[in-house]
């Protein structure tokens, strides 16, 4: 008897506990960059334009304010949230030894860095897209840039990444990153695009 | 003839219906994906489809990666439904609608708000965020919830 009184009263007090008003904020943030964007927040009649770091705009019960807030705070009330976004989509180019599907002595270094920093991204989702200088013929151009996505994949496949997550392209040399006339040996479209998600 | 037309046109609008916008990245504790009044476990890897609800236990957080690099989380005990979402990857037009009904929701905005300002709109159950280009954090605590 005694505990289902006790019970009841744990119960009564877990439910008053809780906000007897709905509230709400929204908040911009700053991005890595160091820019900060806008929210339009439209409620009922009011409109507030957030467009300054940690600019906020709050709803108590039928009451709308709006708040600065401090990094500290918005870390204390979304850190969990903030924690779980996931990393910021990226494109890696890497370029070649000319006619060849071998990377550059350079890229090889960079190729390291970019299998080190994919193992951290959970289920990446890759698209390699190779591409040519303006030298030879169109078609060899395609075979050649399909070759060098073909190589990049494997790189991928080693390091542990599913197969079926990465896609590949040739592209040849319709997508030169230079544009120059035909038969132009430029390296900086000698490359391979790493898009990763 | 009339009805195998119908029947492909059906077809098609269902899978283009049922298509992945986005892909969980993160997930840790109690997560699910509720889809057509189903409630399936949300684990890393999952894709994510229009009109899903994202939903997180008390000790559950989950991110989402979409197709045009939005990215959006919650945190503990939220419910975040993704109510309309499309995007063309060659133009970068575009709609995405999510609506937070309880819980705390990060979103950094991807490309079709970089092409269109207008094309991502937030709600919570007050009121409805446009987005210019940003990140931006939500709550909603619900009276007695």
């Amino acid at each position: 008897m005694f505990a289902l009184v006790f019970g009841a009263l744990v119960i009564l007090g877990a439910i008053y506990a809780q906000p007897a008003a709905r509230e709400e904020i929204v908040v911009v943030l700053p991005s890595p960059d160091g820019h900060t964007g806008t929210v339009i927040v439209q409620r009922g009649g009011e409109r507030y334009v957030l467009n300054q770091p940690f600019a906020a705009s709050r709803l108590t019960g039928e009451q709308s304010a709006t708040a600065q807030l401090s990094d500290a705070e918005v870390r204390q009330s979304f850190g969990v949230a903030l924690e779980a976004l996931p990393v910021p989509p990226t494109t890696f180019l890497l370029y070649f030894v000319t006619g060849t599907d071998e990377l550059t002595d350079e890229s090889k270094e960079e190729l390291k860095q970019i299998l080190a920093e994919l193992k951290h991204r959970p289920v990446p989702d890759i698209m390699v897209v190779g591409h040519t200088d303006t030298v030879g013929e169109l078609e060899a151009n395609d075979l050649l840039s399909a070759q060098r996505a073909e190589r990049m994949k494997g790189f991928l496949v080693e390091i542990g990444i599913p197969g079926r997550q990465i896609q590949t392209a040739g592209r040849g040399e319709r997508e030169p990153l230079v544009p120059t006339a035909d038969n132009i040996d430029e390296p900086r479209n000698r490359r391979v695009e790493i898009n990763v998600r | 003839m009339r009805w195998t037309l119908l029947v492909g046109l059906l077809c098609f609008a269902a899978g283009a219906g049922a298509g992945e916008v986005g892909q969980i990245k993160a997930a840790k504790g109690a997560v699910f994906l509720e889809r057509q009044g189903q409630r399936l476990p949300a684990t890393v890897g999952m894709p994510v489809q229009e009109s899903d609800s994202l939903i997180t236990g008390a000790d559950g957080s989950a991110g989402v990666t979409f197709s045009d690099n939005s990215l959006l989380s919650v945190g503990p005990g939220s419910v975040l439904a993704i109510e309309r979402y499309a995007f063309d990857s060659t133009t970068h037009s575009g709609h995405f609608e999510a609506s937070l009904k309880k819980g705390t929701l990060a979103v950094v905005s991807g490309k079709m708000v970089k092409h269109s300002p207008d094309a991502m709109r937030v709600r919570t159950p007050s009121a409805i965020m446009g987005v210019r280009g940003t990140e931006f954090v939500v709550k909603v605590i619900e009276p007695g919830s």
